[in-house]
C-alpha cells in the first residue's frame, strides 16, 4: 500500500482517478492549484486506486494524503 | 482632486497605490481577505475592511461587497491595480452606477479591448497593424489550407474557443498543417467543446514590445515610450526593460505615434498599454491592449521621470495632462526583475513564511514590495512577492548593478527565482540585447536539462 501525498499547499483543482482505477508510475493522479499555477501530482509507483482521500475543491496542505494505492 | 480612494487589490501594487495617494494627500482605504489580515497594504492604508475568506472569488473578486465598502467608507474613487477586477467591465460599470470614479478607462473601452476579436477589429480600424490571420474560424481543412496560402507559412493553428496555450499548433507547410489539423481539432473539441479552428501567421524570432499611454479626459494623449518584455516563461514576464535594446529610434517613433492614434480613435482615458510583437525587421503587430496599470510600469517611470500612478489619480480627478509629447524624453536605462516565490529549478510555487528579508539599497535601486520579514506567502494568490528595479546611465551598467544587487538580495524561508534571474542577466544573448520571446525556453531551459 502506498499513499500519494500532496507536494504543496493549494486547492485540489482536479482529481484524475477513482477507486478501482489502475495507475502507472509517473501517471498524473491529481492537479493542484497553488498561486495561480497548476501543479500535477504524479504516482511514484504503479498500483490500483483503493481510496481517494480528498474531494475536488478542497484545500490541502503540504504532506496531506491524496490517493491511496494498493 | 480626489479626497479618498479605495484600493481594490493586495500585495506590492496596493502598497504602491497607497504611496501615490499619500503623495497627493488623498486618504486611502484597503480591503483584505482573511489570509491578508496582517498584510502590508492593510497596515499602510488609513482604513481597512475585511471582505471575505482567502480565495479570490470570495474576497477580492466580490464586486458587490467591494462597492458596499466603498460606499460605507465614503470614497470618491476606486483604484483596481492590476489583475483581479482591473479589467472587469462589469465592475467599472457598477462603480459608475454608484457614482464612484473607477480609475481607468470607460466600461465600454474595457469591454471592447477584453474581447479578442473586437479588439483586433478596433485596432485595425485605428490603423494599427495586426497579426495576419483569418477573421472567421472553420472546421474544414481544405479551407484552412487555402487560407494558409494567402497568409503565408509558417502559421499557428489555433482553437477559436481556446486559451492558455491549449489547442495551438505550429505548421511550417501544407503537409504539416494537414498533419496537425486532426489532432488539434479533437483537442479543441474535448477541451472547449468546439472544434472551430483559425489561422494566424507565426511571427518568428519576435520580441514583445509594448507602448505605455497616458490619456486625459479632454482628448490629450501621450506615450511614454516602450518596454521590452521579451524575457518570458510560459507567457509570464520575468525581466522587463526600457528602452528596448533592439528597436531603432524610427520604429519607436512610429509605434508610439500609432499607439497614440489608436488611443484617440477609441476614446481611451487614463493609463493603458498596447502590446506588440516585433519581428527582426522591426515590423510590429498589435497583440492586445491592457486597460490598466501594468506590473512593469516602474521601468517607464525611471527613464521618463513621469509617475504613472500619480497621473492615473490626477487624470481621474479631472486634471489635464500639462505636458506634450515633445516634453517627454527618455534618458538612461531601467531594468525590472520580478521576484517570484517559486523553486528556481522546478518552477513550482513555494509558499511559506519569510523568515528573513534583506534588500540591497542605493542610488538607482528601487524596490516595490508587499511583504516583509515575518510575512506569510500563502498559496491563494499570485507568486510574485516583489519587483526589483535598477536604473543607471547605460544598459551595461544597469545589468551589472542588478546582478550585484540580486546577489545581495536575501530571502529566507521560501524559495525564489533569483538564481534564474541571475542566469538571464549573465547570459550572452541577453547581454547583447538579442533575447526574443523564446529566449527562456530556447536557452535557459535547454541548458539546464543538458547539465
Amino acid at each position: 500500500m502506498t499513499m500519494i501525498k500532496s507536494s504543496m499547499a493549494g486547492n485540489l483543482w482536479k482529481l484524475l482517478v477513482q477507486p478501482g482505477d489502475t495507475v502507472e508510475a509517473g501517471q498524473e493522479v491529481a492537479i493542484l492549484e497553488s498561486m495561480k499555477m497548476e501543479i500535477p501530482i504524479e504516482a511514484e509507483t504503479a498500483g490500483t486506486v483503493k481510496n481517494v482521500m480528498k474531494a475536488e475543491g478542497e484545500f490541502v496542505n503540504e504532506g496531506d494524503d491524496l490517493v491511496e494505492l494498493e | 482632486m480626489l479626497k479618498k480612494v479605495l484600493i481594490a487589490n493586495r500585495g506590492e501594487i496596493a502598497c504602491r497605490v497607497v504611496r501615490a495617494c499619500q503623495k497627493l494627500n488623498m486618504k486611502t482605504v484597503a480591503v483584505y481577505s482573511e489570509a491578508d489580515k496582517d498584510a502590508m497594504h492593510v497596515q499602510m492604508a488609513d482604513e481597512a475592511y475585511l471582505i471575505g475568506p482567502p480565495p479570490v472569488q470570495q474576497s477580492y473578486l466580490r464586486i458587490e461587497k467591494i462597492i458596499q465598502v466603498a460606499k460605507d467608507a465614503k470614497v470618491d474613487a476606486i483604484h483596481p491595480g492590476y489583475g483581479l477586477l482591473s479589467e472587469n467591465a462589469k465592475f467599472a460599470k457598477e462603480c459608475q452606477k454608484e457614482g464612484i470614479i473607477f480609475i481607468g478607462p470607460s466600461p465600454e473601452v474595457i469591454e471592447t479591448m477584453g474581447d479578442k476579436v473586437a479588439a483586433r477589429q478596433t485596432m485595425k480600424e485605428a490603423g494599427l497593424p495586426v497579426i495576419p490571420g483569418t477573421e472567421n474560424g472553420t472546421e474544414d481543412v481544405e479551407t484552412l489550407v487555402r487560407q494558409a496560402e494567402t497568409i503565408g507559412y509558417p502559421v499557428m493553428l489555433k482553437a477559436a474557443a481556446g486559451g492558455g496555450g491549449i489547442g495551438m499548433e505550429r505548421a511550417a507547410n501544407e503537409a504539416e498543417l494537414r498533419k496537425v489539423f486532426e489532432g488539434n481539432k479533437k483537442r479543441a473539441e474535448s477541451f472547449f467543446g468546439n472544434g472551430t479552428l483559425y489561422l494566424e501567421k507565426l511571427i518568428e524570432n519576435a520580441r514583445h514590445i509594448e507602448i505605455q499611454i497616458l490619456a486625459d479626459e479632454y482628448g490629450n494623449v501621450v506615450h511614454l515610450g516602450e518596454r521590452d518584455c521579451s524575457v518570458q516563461r510560459r507567457n509570464q514576464k520575468v525581466i522587463e526593460e526600457s528602452p528596448s535594446p533592439f528597436m531603432s529610434e524610427a520604429t519607436r517613433h512610429k509605434m508610439g505615434k500609432a499607439a497614440v492614434q489608436a488611443a484617440k480613435h477609441m476614446g481611451y482615458t487614463n493609463a493603458g498599454t498596447m502590446e506588440f510583437l516585433v519581428d527582426p525587421d522591426e515590423n510590429f503587430y498589435f497583440l492586445e491592449m491592457n486597460t490598466r496599470l501594468q506590473v512593469e510600469h516602474p521601468v517607464t517611470e525611471e527613464v521618463t521621470g513621469v509617475d504613472i500612478v500619480e497621473w492615473q489619480l490626477r487624470i481621474a480627478s479631472g486634471e489635464r495632462i500639462p505636458f506634450s509629447q515633445d516634453d517627454i524624453a527618455m534618458s538612461g536605462h531601467a531594468l525590472e526583475a520580478r521576484i517570484y516565490a517559486e523553486d528556481p529549478n522546478t518552477f513550482f510555487p513555494s509558499p511559506g513564511t519569510i523568515s528573513a528579508l534583506s534588500v540591497p539599497e542605493g542610488k538607482g535601486l528601487r524596490h516595490e514590495c508587499g511583504v516583509t520579514s515575518g510575512s506569510t506567502v500563502t498559496p491563494y494568490y499570485d507568486p510574485m512577492i516583489a519587483k526589483f528595479i535598477v536604473s543607471k546611465a547605460t544598459r551595461k551598467e544597469t545589468i551589472a548593478a542588478m546582478k550585484t544587487a540580486l546577489r545581495e538580495y536575501r530571502v529566507e524561508g521560501i524559495k525564489t527565482n533569483i538564481p534564474m534571474l541571475l542566469d538571464v542577466l549573465s547570459h550572452d544573448q541577453f547581454q547583447q540585447g538579442k533575447a526574443t520571446i523564446s529566449f527562456v525556453s530556447e536557452y535557459l531551459q535547454k541548458e539546464k536539462t543538458e547539465k
